[in-house]
């Protein structure tokens, strides 16, 4: 585990706010690099930024210099290579002599996503995650919330179509095109749309 | 300390190997989404493996450890996996063609690990040990998800036609004497959990029969005896399954060692 200097990576409690990750303790230099780092966008999703997506957690004086920390999204998320790189590579254009830290803890929560991030997310075809993703941290809501609102066993999750906004909605398939979504369709519009799955 | 690692390399090698079975689906699932599934659940189980092969390489501190070098260069004998997860997709105890596969003993198999994991995972994220603590709070995310994929497809087949509840119903046949491996003893586990580090996990088996019973109760399947031979995996004492899958799951590695790409 690297060492934790910044208030935000050493606090405590589970779910951290929302919103940028800026400290008011920061230089002008942390900020200078956060304002860098809005062009490092997603991989997979180009619509949003990893600060945007909370993925992006904190720029702090390590021991050998200026650290830019970032969490992984799922563990095998095949994505999470290719935005060290992008974050290295833009930290590496623009001249700035930092390290890219992987941090595993607190862990990832999509909860952490921006209210910007989840309005692009829903305007490029996603729907973004239902909130408080955390509140299933005693593992009985798996079994409760079935897949089907037909198989007739507990209560689905509200999923709304982002192309036409109804409720009536259906599950298709637990997994989508990557780990972090599941495939949907609209019995409204009849669309099928990827869900970002709340973890 | 050795056998603290030990105890790291058991979840991860349970993890990868099921992992590496589940992927054997890639390109084979009965439909595209669970093909797609089948090879998320993958994705999962092996980043979930590669954390603490990761971490077992930097306890190490040799300078040569590497996650690849535990992945791709130990033998039957050092795999640590419950014999659970080693098993083909089938129920057939005989040598089996890859066309045998049995999309039942795949979803029943993934129940009864993954309903074991959510509650070891859970637990283990107040582990003494900060970085395993933060391993399992990703992976216990990850395992609930599987569950409840797992649990849906066994409502689904054992309430489907004659024939899906015929096959469930001997897929738990066929594996649920393969979980009493999960309640034996082993001196890794005994040594992790008094340290504090790791868990007890004989205090998950009423919990974890409760889970098995209500879902086969609601999937009209008989709960069955988990009775007879207990099986050594965690030991190093595999059955011959293993090494059918090391040999594909190395070979590449084994034949170009160093390569990189």
């Amino acid at each position: 585990m690297p060492t934790q200097h910044s208030s935000r990576a050493g606090a405590s409690p589970p779910v951290l706010p929302d919103g940028p990750l800026a400290q008011s303790q920061d230089t002008q230099e942390h900020h200078a690099i956060w304002e860098l780092l809005e062009s490092v966008t997603d991989p997979e999703i180009p619509v949003v930024n990893l600060r945007e997506m909370g993925i992006l957690r904190a720029v702090r004086q390590g021991a050998q210099g200026l650290e830019v920390v970032i969490t992984p999204t799922y563990s095998g998320c095949p994505a999470m290579d290719q935005m060290e790189a992008d974050v290295a590579a833009a930290l590496a254009r623009a001249g700035v002599a930092a390290t890219v830290v992987t941090q595993l803890a607190p862990a990832w929560s999509t909860d952490w996503m921006t209210p910007e991030a989840r309005d692009k997310l829903r305007s490029y075809g996603i729907e973004p995650p239902a909130k408080s993703a955390c509140a299933a941290a005693d593992g009985s809501k798996v079994i409760a919330f079935a897949a089907r609102k037909s198989a007739g066993v507990g209560v689905a999750d509200v999923v709304a179509c982002p192309q036409c906004g109804s409720d009536n909605t259906t599950e298709i398939s637990h997994f989508g095109s990557t780990a972090c979504k599941a495939l949907y369709r609209c019995l409204h519009c009849m669309e099928p749309f990827d869900y970002f799955k709340p973890y | 300390m050795a056998s603290y690692q030990d105890y790291l390399l058991h979840l991860a090698d349970n993890a990868l190997i099921l992992g590496q079975r589940n992927a054997e689906w890639c390109g084979h699932g009965p439909i595209l989404e669970e093909d797609l599934a089948l090879a998320n659940n993958a994705l999962d189980l092996i980043g979930q493996a590669r954390m603490l092969y990761q971490y077992v390489a930097a306890l190490r501190k040799d300078g040569k450890t590497t996650e690849d070098l535990l992945v791709y260069f130990r033998d039957v004998p050092d795999f640590k996996n419950y014999t659970l997860v080693e098993l083909p997709h089938s129920t057939a105890m005989l040598p089996t063609a890859s066309g045998d596969r049995d999309y039942g003993v795949t979803m029943t198999r993934n129940f009864l690990y993954s309903a074991l994991m959510v509650q070891v995972w859970q637990a283990l994220e107040h582990s003494s040990d900060a970085q395993l603590a933060a391993i399992a709070a990703k992976s216990r995310k990850e395992a609930q998800y599987h569950l409840r994929h797992a649990h849906d497809w066994v409502l689904r087949l054992g309430n489907g036609t004659e024939e899906s509840h015929r096959r469930m119903q001997a897929a738990f046949d066929y594996l649920m004497p393969f979980t009493q491996e999960f309640w034996t003893d082993s001196a890794m586990e005994t040594a992790a959990a008094k340290s504090g580090a790791g868990v007890d996990v004989r205090a998950f088996k009423a919990e974890w029969e409760a889970t098995a019973a209500d879902t086969l109760q609601a999937a009209t399947l008989k709960l069955p005896s988990s009775d007879g031979f207990v099986t050594t995996g965690k030991h190093g004492v595999h059955s011959e399954h293993l090494g059918f899958v090391l040999a594909e799951m190395q070979s590449l590695a084994r034949a170009h060692p160093q390569a990189a790409w």
